[in-house]
């Protein structure tokens, strides 16, 4: 009985510890409403750590991605719009702070590649079916061929 | 025709291995500063030690600086420390210290001991200038020209190598822009 009571107590722990955990860094931002929390939620997900490359601002616990996101808080504060933000980023960061590069001529390859690639293959595909099928020839064995035939088959 | 078509795929293979392979020798942490060619930012921050008046671009010395930024918290920061003790003896540039993320206490105990390379030291507890200036970690330095154009960010700790290949071509063509003027 006490056994088994201690068992209930160390499954049900272990249920509380590995409920899930929201991993985001812990700021204490009060928005004046829903809309702006929202925008900053959203920018900080599409912004990139420029330290920590791998993450995005509201992911990562560095220094710079505090200043980052404080930065954000108050310009959109200030009211600036989600576009102003990312132009203010990108002017002292460069493209590489942006997860969704801009279309640009540097970018063209990444944005269209994939739909190029693909038209490639179609073309590709639709000119090898259409291609006539060659005459076909039908191969006849010889006897001494049909003979062999026989006896591999027979022999299973 | 027929048979050379069949060898396009491997050729692209090929192709996008060496193009890949290329990409393993490159070091992503390397970004280019979108910063250089623009203004150094405008700035208002009180020092390192003199923490009751704010210092703006006006206190910049004209002619050519660097600014370095630097924490306690960086080694790097450490590393670099005794060739910026040497650079400070030049007068080719002022050296101003950007201290970036710091408690005041420290930093003002780091340059009491380790001794004051700078100028005069911001003190930019928030990190707004650093940000303005596209700071992404410490230590970094920047080549600020007589036109307070930033012409140069560089990211990692300053050593004679360094200097010599990165920064002295730099700084004669600076120079050289100076005395035709521009």
């Amino acid at each position: 009985m006490l056994l088994r009571l201690l068992s209930v107590f160390i499954i049900s722990l272990v249920c509380v510890f590995s409920l899930p955990v929201d991993a985001n860094a812990i700021d204490t931002y009060e928005f004046k409403d829903e809309v702006t929390k929202t925008r900053f939620n959203a920018l900080t997900k599409e912004l990139r750590c420029p330290k920590c490359q791998n993450q995005n601002l509201a992911d990562s616990n560095s220094p710079i991605a505090a200043d980052l996101r404080r930065e954000v808080y108050d310009l959109l504060k200030q009211g600036k719009a989600d576009i102003e933000i990312v132009d203010f980023m990108v002017a002292r960061y460069g493209e590489f702070v942006l997860y969704r590069p801009r279309v640009s001529s540097l970018t063209y390859i990444l944005w269209f590649g994939p739909a190029f690639l693909l038209l490639g293959g179609v073309v590709v595909v639709v000119y090898v079916l259409r291609k006539k099928p060659k005459e076909k020839t039908t191969d006849i064995l010889t006897d001494e061929q049909k003979s062999q035939l026989d006896n591999i088959l027979k022999d299973k | 025709m027929g048979k050379l078509i069949r060898f396009l795929p491997l050729v692209l293979v090929v192709a996008l291995g060496v193009v890949l392979y290329r990409g393993l020798s490159l070091n992503p942490m390397e970004l280019p500063s979108a910063m250089i060619g623009k203004a150094f930012p405008e700035f208002s921050l009180y020092g390192v030690y003199d923490a009751k008046t704010l210092k703006t671009q006006k206190d910049l010395k004209s002619g050519i600086k660097l600014v370095n930024v630097w924490g306690t918290w960086c080694p790097s920061c450490r590393v670099e420390h005794d060739f910026l003790m040497q650079l400070s003896k030049s007068d080719r540039f002022t050296i101003y210290g950007l201290n970036y993320d710091d408690e005041r206490g420290l930093a003002q105990n780091w340059l009491t001991t380790l001794g004051n390379p700078y100028e005069f030291s911001l003190f930019d507890e928030e990190g707004k200038l650093s940000v303005n200036l596209g700071v992404y970690a410490a230590p970094e330095t920047f080549v600020i020209d007589h036109n307070n154009i930033i012409r140069k960010r560089f990211a990692g700790p300053l050593n004679p190598n360094v200097w010599q290949q990165e920064f002295e071509p730099l700084l004669a063509q600076i120079e050289q822009e100076q005395k035709a003027g521009n």
